[in-house]
């Protein structure tokens, strides 16, 4: 059963490797010529002002928080998806009401303008 | 496998069997992925009555490695205000998920690397991880650019990622296991097993979160060349571009070949259960997988060719107003007709 997934484990590390050893090839292949000017942050041909880690718009911290609650909603739904056939009319009426209630609550935040962007 | 393991402990020639057939799998996929960014520029370049690039190798053949040649050489720019660590590490978070998810990837009914249960949960998990390669390039380059970029593509991500998540949902309830393999299989019987028919709002969302997914156009705004230059790899060059962009053609192919699987029955023939099985039995399924991947590969770049760019406001409207409530419905739908035993697909 674990041994199935050694092969996963060694891909997930080749696939990282593959990357570093291309970045690396590009580090030795390439040229470095620093320079004071190239290496700064670019901002079309000005000399940058202010820190860049400046503020933004507080909806996106909104979209990130309803992300939470809907990718936990999904991780609820697929064993229960996976199973279905075998527990029938009692799983799918439990599941929704649990729907349901998520429904409710996203029905009030589209109204709360939750999700406008002008 | 038994030669190797004739000379060598048996653990180590077990390890060195699956890196060989990783190898196997890795080293035609960066092929593809090479001569995908050949045949983009060649189909939008026909679509808009141009030639395409035609000067390396006989019609443009050599580009790719040409295009590759010329990064490596290319210098690596480390911005001085970069948080260095990060900005190396954001690229090898976009292409090594990419690649990764291939390892439970089903071309053929036994050609599998790893035929793990869990299968479609673990590439679920795997995609999810690229939204980090977006952001943390965004906040290490230390750039208003990136950041802009990254936020912005942050956010239209994840907001798909949840459609996307819906209508993988639909595709459990229909299938009932979560191995790629068992997905295939349960749409065995003919051309109208095949989920397409009876998910089909699921197959339309799926494709088109995917592509938001992946901030291809028209969903590019995190890119959008025009007011924020290139988005959160602006601080970007030589390799470590190359890397991000290997990355982006890498998950546009998963995408295409996922809904290949999902949806249009993978290496089923598309024959099967018509006079003309018998005629095409001998065309292996990983050629049916491949066309099957390809008619989505193509879609990406002809939506690209096609469509204007959304606006912001739109990209998330139809995120969350549209797709969403659509894949709960059909979700109970799909599900209803599980429960009542309804489903002529299943036979």
């Amino acid at each position: 059963m674990l041994e199935n997934y050694l092969p996963v484990l060694i891909f997930i590390v080749i696939a990282f490797v593959i990357g570093a050893v291309m970045m690396g090839m590009g580090f030795m292949l390439g040229s470095r010529k620093p320079d004071s000017e190239k290496d700064s942050p670019y901002e079309c041909g000005f000399e940058a002002f202010e820190d860049a880690r400046m503020k933004f718009d507080v909806r996106y911290y909104l979209v990130a928080i309803l992300f939470i609650i809907f990718d936990l909603e999904i991780a609820f739904l697929f064993p229960w998806a996976v199973v279905l056939g075998e527990i029938g009319m009692v799983g799918f009426v439990a599941m929704s009401v649990f729907l349901g209630i998520l429904v409710v609550g996203f029905i009030y935040e589209w109204k709360k303008g939750a999700l406008e962007w002008e | 496998m038994e030669l190797l393991d004739s000379f060598l402990p048996h653990g180590l020639a077990t390890v060195i069997w699956i890196v060989l057939k990783i190898v196997l799998i890795v080293l035609p996929l960066m092929v593809l992925v090479a001569y995908y960014t050949l045949a983009e520029r060649k189909v939008i370049g026909f679509m808009q009555v141009r030639i395409g690039p035609n000067r390396v190798g006989p019609n443009g053949l050599g580009q790719p490695i040409a295009d590759a040649l010329k990064l490596m050489f290319k210098e690596i720019i480390l911005p001085t205000k970069a948080n260095k660590v990060l900005f190396l590490i954001a690229p090898l978070l976009t292409l090594g998920p990419a690649l990764a998810a291939w390892a439970v990837f089903p071309f053929d009914a036994e050609l599998v690397l790893a035929d793990v249960n869990a299968g479609l949960l673990y590439i679920l998990a795997l995609t999810s991880v690229g939204v980090y390669g977006v952001i943390i390039a965004g906040w290490a380059s230390n750039s208003k650019y990136a950041l802009l970029g990254a936020v912005r593509s942050a956010a239209q991500i994840v907001s798909y990622e949840i459609a996307m998540g819906f209508a993988i949902v639909g595709v459990l309830v229909a299938a009932g296991s979560l191995n790629l393999g068992d997905i295939v299989r349960a749409q065995d019987g003919s051309l109208f097993h095949w989920f397409w028919l009876p998910l089909f709002p699921l197959l339309v969302i799926y494709f088109i979160s995917g592509v938001a997914e992946t901030n291809r156009a028209p969903f590019d705004v995190a890119e959008g060349e025009s007011e924020i230059v290139a988005g959160f790899h602006v601080e970007y060059s030589g390799m470590t571009f190359a890397v991000f962009f290997l990355g982006e053609y890498a998950n546009m192919i998963l995408i295409s070949a996922l809904t290949a699987l999902m949806f249009l029955g993978g290496w089923l023939s598309p024959f099967q259960g018509t006079f003309l099985e018998p005629v095409f039995a001998w065309v292996p399924g990983l050629v049916w997988l491949f066309l099957k991947t390809a008619i989505f590969a193509f879609l990406f770049l002809w939506f690209r060719a096609t469509f204007p760019r959304y606006r912001y406001d739109q990209i998330m409207r139809l995120g969350w107003k549209v797709f969403i409530p659509i894949t709960i419905v059909w979700i109970m739908v799909v599900g209803l007709a599980v429960v009542l035993e309804l489903p002529w697909w299943f036979d």
